[in-house]
């Protein structure tokens, strides 16, 4: 009888819980998660989609033919985000060539799950917190001014012969993007120390 | 064991009972069978199937609501100084309050009605009309901002407004309160046959821009609420009137005493092609007609004079009275435009009118009485119907499209669903409390949406967590999809909510604009970049172009204004990007901020009193350096010599 009496009240509470059940209703999409609570890796403003106006930093990157690789970096380091960012955000985008001029076992090594924060860090190391056009770099570097990354470290910018450089390293290209700047650079600029 | 059984069930119906306490005042028998939360439910991240736009009523504004989960998205600033955005106090908008008396700051929303075409909703504008300053407005709903209003003289308490016919030909405007009309210095006690109702009927262009075409010199009465026909009465408006007692005090009686009023039946298809050739007498009458453009991001005020008036006697066929009991308030007409919903607000029953029957009656100059000169149709043989001892104090009706009416009754505190032709009451529920209107999305056009009625409420009471003697009104959200009403939520509205309109979220959302198109541009004082920003002076007035972009401004030091100085700050938002506004304020200035919408130039005026180095910062929390969006002003002395002087990180 006890059995008895148990399952009945199992049966009971279930159908209170189904009754009761006031979540969400599932999603359409079946992709997006509908705990926002925590986003997942496929959720937050990077993936809002927008058509029209000006691209944002991430955008551009993804639709630009010389930038597969660091697009693939973004993705593995799952930083996506950050580069959609109201910002004001300056990104330094190393392009195909320049990641190439890396070894490729390190390369692929970094895009090993398990270098996620690794690579993490080095691509936060090409993004500002501020709006630098490249007139504001030139002021910089005339002034001394260094540039404080979202690594938490910071780069020195030169000009030479009438081009600048980022830790020594050249900017090829300028492009305005919706919230904030991209420059171009020759090579990937690895964190010093 | 049976008995354990059963006593084990008790408890757990008892505990379901408990836990499921989804139940509420108006339904105690709904939360077995279906969750209401989850109906409303709206997750995170998802958007409502429905946009309500409710009347602020005394705030001047509307509100814009999210349907079915009640959440509250915009405040659209219409008639009201708005210090949120700088509505009506930067330098563009002020235009948009001017009257024939002067900048108003404040005015009276009432019934916001959707633009149509063919009888349905087709979500290129939202009309509203203001009761104390008689004006229409006209909300761009592509923008959410409000482009356009118009002043309508000779006429007092614009209350029978803004519906607007289906293909969006016309909107009319009532008087409420008869007056002179020219108004003139007489006895108050001389009114009777002296005061006028004129009923304005305003045409809408293709593009929006609204024109005052003519009035309709109606009787003194008061002319209270008014629809279009739409369907096989198209063509014609019905207009509610109380106070043919034409008493002029102590009106809660005096103007109670006759025992049926009228409804104004006008055929103003006839009234438009009179005009066409000629007809009326242009006579005088002052009107503000306020315009904002979007490309110089300005509005400008044109002071217009004169308005071609109509005597109702001149045009033959057009204009007549029907008998209606008691006071009558709400005037509906339903999908079909064959039934008149006349709301005694006094009366014990609901009148319906057939408009087929009405055509007769006037075809066969069935007519028992004539007012002023204007024939009255007899009750008898204009009635298709009366929902007998529905409830008490009758307002407003609106329809399901299902061959259904809803009606408030204010003082019984409820609706009541009923069948259009039979008049027989299906249902009734409570509202908390004391409902004015009502609303329906499409629930006044030939098509309703007929998913979900919202009650506006006069009376909260204790619905709410108090909040002092002051509370905001009360909506409560209806599922009407079955045969059965079933109270959903209850939500609290800004200022008083007479009346909302509600559309399908999807006619609307995806031509929502999300910036200004800089290059568009055409603001006189406009910087498009850095480069342009620049101060000049002219006199004691000085211009600073600045620019805002994340995360600074350009100039964003100032020196060479004076003690005395007028200065202009007009700043031109350079971001293109959605959801990227920049605001604008500057200590001492004797007005509110600005929020700059990206690619958008807006103005505020600073008359600066001492001398010193005043600060300047973004009011829009913009971008993780905002805190950093700063500037500073050098003031110098009235006589001094400092010479104007503008940089950015020199």
């Amino acid at each position: 009888m006890k059995t008895l009496t148990k399952t009945i009240i199992l049966l009971v509470v279930s159908i209170c819980f189904i009754g009761c059940n006031n979540s969400a209703k599932s999603s359409d999409s079946g992709t997006t998660s509908s705990d926002e609570g925590r986003a997942s890796q496929k959720s937050g403003q990077a993936f809002i989609k927008d058509e029209g106006g000006t691209p944002n930093a991430l955008q551009l990157a993804i639709s630009s033919e010389d930038h597969t690789t660091l697009v693939a970096a973004v993705q593995a380091a799952e930083v996506e985000n950050a580069l959609v960012n109201v910002g004001p955000l300056t990104v330094f985008a190393p392009n195909n060539a320049a990641f190439a001029k890396i070894d490729e076992a390190t390369l692929n090594s970094l895009l090993e799950p398990e270098n996620k924060s690794k690579l993490a860090f080095i691509l936060t190391h090409h993004v500002a917190p501020a709006n630098y056009p490249i007139e504001t770099l030139k002021k910089n570097a005339t002034k001394g001014r260094k540039l404080y990354m979202a690594s938490g470290k910071y780069l020195e910018v030169t000009e030479k012969d009438g081009s600048m450089y980022v830790d020594g390293i050249k900017i090829l290209g300028t492009v305005n993007v919706s919230n904030g700047w991209v420059h171009v650079t020759e090579s990937v600029i690895l964190p010093r120390d | 064991m049976k008995t354990i059984g059963k006593y084990i069930m008790t408890i757990a119906t008892l505990t379901i009972l408990v836990s499921c306490g989804n139940s509420n005042d108006g339904d105690k028998s709904g939360a077995l069978t279906s969750s209401k939360a989850e109906k409303v439910y709206v997750a995170p991240g998802e958007h409502d199937e429905y946009y309500g736009f409710m009347s602020g009523g005394y705030s001047g504004n509307v509100t814009v609501y999210g349907l079915p989960s009640g959440r509250m998205l915009k405040e659209i600033p219409v008639f009201s100084q708005f210090p949120t955005s700088g509505y009506g106090y930067s330098e563009e908008t002020k235009a948009m309050l001017n009257t024939s008396f002067g900048f108003v700051p404040w005015g009276d929303a009432h019934h916001p009605d959707i633009s149509q075409t063919e009888g349905e909703l087709d979500g290129r504008w939202i009309f509203i009309n203001e009761n104390n300053t008689p004006r229409i407005a006209r909300i761009s709903l592509e923008t959410f901002e409000t482009e356009e209003i118009i002043e309508l003289p000779n006429s007092a308490g614009n209350h029978a407004s803004s519906f607007v016919t289906e293909n969006t030909e016309y909107i009319v405007a009532g008087t409420r309160f008869a007056v002179p009309n020219p108004q003139r210095d007489m006895p108050i006690n001389e009114m009777k046959g002296k005061f006028k109702g004129p009923l304005s009927f305003v045409s809408i262009a293709d593009n929006g821009r609204m024109n005052l075409e003519f009035q309709l010199n109606m009787p003194g009465f008061n002319y209270d609420l008014a629809h279009p026909g739409r369907n096989k009465s198209h063509g014609w408006f019905f207009f509610t009137s109380y106070n043919t007692e034409e008493a002029n005090t102590l009106m809660e009686v005096n103007a109670s005493q006759n025992d049926k009023d009228y409804i104004a039946a006008v055929n103003w298809k006839k009234i438009v092609d009179y005009v066409k050739n000629g007809g009326g007498k242009k006579v005088s009458g002052t009107y503000a007609h306020n315009v904002y453009d979007e490309k110089t991001h300005s509005a400008t005020s044109t002071m217009k004079e004169g308005v071609i008036s109509i005597n109702p006697k001149d045009v033959e066929g057009a204009v007549y009275y029907i008998p209606i009991p008691k006071s009558p308030h709400g005037c509906d007409v339903d999908p079909s435009g064959e039934y008149i919903i006349g709301s005694g607000k006094l009366s014990t029953d609901l009148s319906v009118y057939s408009f087929e029957k009405m055509l007769t009656a006037i075809e066969n100059k069935d007519f028992v009485d004539d007012a002023y000169g204007i024939p009255v149709l007899s009750y008898e043989n204009t009635i298709a119907g009366v929902v007998k001892q529905p409830g008490l104090g009758p307002l407003h009706t609106e329809f399901d499209g299902k061959g259904n009416a809803y009606t408030t009754f204010f003082i019984s505190s409820e609706v009541v669903k009923w069948k259009l032709g039979t008049w027989e009451v299906l249902d009734r529920l409570p509202t908390f409390y004391s409902v004015g209107h009502l609303m329906i999305p499409g629930g006044n056009s030939r098509k309703p949406f007929g998913k979900y009625m919202v009650a506006l409420n006069k009376i909260t009471k204790d619905r709410y967590l108090p909040t002092g003697p002051e509370l905001e009104h009360s909506a409560q959200l209806y599922d009407i999809s079955g045969d059965k009403m079933e109270l959903l939520s209850d939500f609290p509205t800004h200022g008083e909510p007479h009346y909302a309109a509600g559309i399908r979220a999807d006619l609307i959302k995806d031509k929502s604009k999300k910036y200004y198109d800089l290059e568009e541009n055409e603001h006189p004082y406009a910087a498009k970049s850095e480069s342009e920003s620049k101060v000049t002076r002219d006199g004691n007035e000085v211009h600073i172009n600045m620019t805002m972009i994340r995360s600074h401004f350009s100039p964003d030091n100032i020196e060479g204004v004076k003690v005395g100085d007028k200065v202009f700050f007009h700043m031109t938002n350079l971001e293109q990007d959605f959801d990227v506004p920049h605001g604008f304020s500057v200590i001492g200035a004797n007005t509110s901020e600005i929020l700059v919408m990206p690619g958008q130039t807006k103005t505020i005026v600073w008359e600066p009193k001492r001398e010193g180095v005043w600060p300047f910062y973004c009011t829009d929390f913009c971008s993780a350096l905002h805190q950093e969006m700063q500037g500073y002003v050098r003031v110098s002395g009235k006589n001094s010599n400092t010479p104007i002087k503008y940089s950015l990180d020199e």
